[in-house]
């Protein structure tokens, strides 16, 4: 069963009167409860969610579902999200995703490594086109001006870091 | 053009970024200026102004402004700060480098059109310019510039920062009030327009990030002042995110007119040693394609755009150089609108999927003769029947990218393989 931690609580609550409706609060409450469980919108999230707010189960739901930046499965620890829409596209954005997947052990994105590190996805332009490619990872400043060498070792990067902790 | 920058004179200067700093630079000395004036005042300087909207469609602000309705119903304003067109990147510099501009610029245009509350809507991908914002808005409350009686004048004005989650629709005003709301972000039918009924039912503007700083401009320099640049059509100057095949990619300020060849070759200094220019989207990926013939007549202005067919939409310019495969181009522009359709209206939902199949097909060698006519009259079986624009804006670069470079598709149909590079695309090396 997924709860809030009492910080999470507190914030909920706090959301719920920062708006003109409490439904306003929902987009920053998913994002609250997406990190206190591990990155990823579960069914019990949203239960849970519903009733801290006091809103139906089906109106998180929608918001839950209808926007990309919640995940509806279990992600990695590194949820890497690269660009490869149009300009991204044309400088290598989605040459550079297969050579960082490759590295990391995943067969196709949104497939999480055997380490539990890395889930790729290939994301819609971010912003950025003039430090193409560029990714996100998680909801971290973009890394950007990337080659397929730099995007290949800070997978490697990351996962020292990783052992290392 | 250094001379014509007024956005941008200050960016290359950390503290700018801060009240303190900003203020040192002539900051919030305009907001001081403007609750001097009467706020109809203010609407028609910008009237007067030519300003018009930098977000994409360029409708004129003053002119929106105008639509509010009298009927003393309280009034939002809403920043649009979503910047999801692809190619798109010029109002978060300027969230990064002057959040302070586009605070100051709102509580000015929040006090002429008598709105007070104002949200900035900001994707939600953009959580450092986001965080900066916070930090701005905390800044100019505890220095009075907002809240109650703002700087003595008697005007009350909250403003609140508000994030999205990843939906290239909630750019489009309507999409943006639903999620606003905490709904999908699908649009509504117009009329009603935001103007008579917004957020929750009420009087709402929406007005992109660069639109709301350049207000408070034309105040400072009065409307004759702003159109010392710029053309009739297009007053003033605009920020252009360039990106793609040029050696100096970045956002770059000139004024509206200025000659889409001196953009690239002068301040993103010109195309890589040994490449010809191809083509070049002029104004985000919704905006069609022209071809390089028709770059050199090119001036970046609403007007000679709109002659050419295509449009000065966000300013967002995708240079493309000979090394490019347009099939494989478009291939990423129709996933693009798939992927963002938000399922409301049949022709987009429908038709954003199967141009996308059909694009993916020849790209992947596996086209079919007839193919580029049955995507020709898909593209414009979804113009102009839908809820919202992006539709219109799925359709416009399949229709533009087959004609124009109608060549490039047959071969690759024909051939089963690119035209450009001996094949060597990614569709092709990695499928």
């Amino acid at each position: 069963m997924f709860k809030l931690s009492e910080d999470g609580l507190k914030y909920v609550k706090n959301e719920l009167t920062r708006y003109e409706t409490k439904q306003s609060a929902i987009i920053r409450c998913l994002y609250r409860a997406q990190d206190e469980n591990g990155g990823w919108v579960s069914p019990e999230v949203i239960q849970h969610l519903s009733e801290v707010m006091e809103i139906p189960a089906a109106q998180i739901e929608e918001v839950a579902t209808f926007y990309t930046m919640f995940n509806k499965q279990k992600v990695g620890r590194y949820h890497v999200q690269v660009c490869c829409t149009l300009t991204c596209g044309m400088l290598g954005g989605r040459e550079l995703t297969d050579a960082m997947m490759k590295e990391a052990g995943c067969k196709k994105t949104g497939e999480t490594s055997p380490d539990g590190l890395f889930t790729f996805s290939k994301v819609e332009c971010l912003g950025s086109c003039d430090t193409a490619p560029m990714l996100q990872i998680n909801r971290d400043p973009y890394i950007e001006s990337l080659s397929t060498e730099k995007a290949v070792q800070l997978v490697r990067d990351l996962r020292a870091k990783a052992k290392g902790h | 053009m250094a001379e014509s920058k007024y956005l941008t004179e200050h960016y290359g200067k950390p503290e700018y970024q801060t009240l303190e700093g900003y203020k040192k630079l002539g900051g919030y000395q305009v907001l001081e200026k403007a609750l001097k004036m009467q706020p109809q005042q203010i609407i028609d300087e910008v009237k007067a102004s030519g300003l018009r909207g930098r977000g994409g469609a360029g409708f004129a602000t003053g002119v929106k402004w105008g639509f509010l309705p009298n009927n003393g119903e309280p009034r939002y304003l809403l920043c649009n700060a979503d910047e999801s067109e692809p190619g798109t990147f010029k109002d978060r510099l300027m969230m990064e480098r002057a959040p302070h501009q586009l605070i100051e610029g709102m509580i000015i245009s929040a006090f002429a059109i008598k709105a007070k509350k104002a949200y900035i809507y900001i994707r939600g991908e953009y959580t450092g310019p986001a965080a900066i914002l916070e930090k701005a808005i905390a800044e100019a409350k505890a220095a009075g510039y907002i809240g109650k009686n703002v700087l003595g004048s008697g005007f009350d004005m909250e403003l609140d920062l508000y994030i999205g989650a990843g939906a290239y629709i909630c750019g489009e005003e309507t999409g943006m009030i639903s999620s606003l709301e905490g709904l999908k972000g699908q649009p509504k039918l117009k009329p009603p327009f935001p103007a008579v009924q917004g957020y929750l039912r009420k009087p709402t503007i929406v007005n992109n990030v660069e639109t709301l700083a350049a207000v408070t401009y034309v105040i400072r320099d009065g409307a004759a002042g702003f159109r010392k640049y710029g053309t009739e059509k297009s007053a003033g100057t605009k920020l252009f995110s360039i990106s793609g095949n040029v050696n100096k990619p970045g956002t770059y300020e000139v004024p509206l007119g200025y000659k889409l060849m001196d953009l690239i070759n002068i301040e993103c200094g010109g195309l890589k040693p040994g490449r010809k220019l191809k083509a070049v989207v002029p104004g985000g990926s919704s905006a069609p394609v022209i071809n390089a013939e028709e770059c050199e007549r090119a001036t970046l202005d609403y007007e000679c755009l709109a002659q050419m067919g295509t449009m000065l939409g966000s300013g967002a310019i995708i240079v493309i150089d000979d090394s490019n495969c347009m099939v494989d181009v478009l291939s990423t522009i129709t996933h693009f609108y798939h992927h963002e359709s938000c399922g409301q209206c049949t022709p987009c939902r429908e038709g954003t999927g199967w141009m996308e199949k059909i694009v993916h097909g020849i790209v992947h060698g596996e086209g079919k003769p007839g193919d580029l006519d049955l995507l020709l009259k898909i593209a414009d079986n979804m113009k102009g029947r839908t809820i919202c624009a992006l539709s219109d804006a799925a359709a416009l670069p399949v229709l533009s990218f087959v004609t124009k470079f109608r060549d490039e598709f047959e071969y690759f149909i024909r051939e089963k393989k690119s035209k450009v590079r001996g094949g060597q695309i990614y569709a092709q090396m990695h499928a």
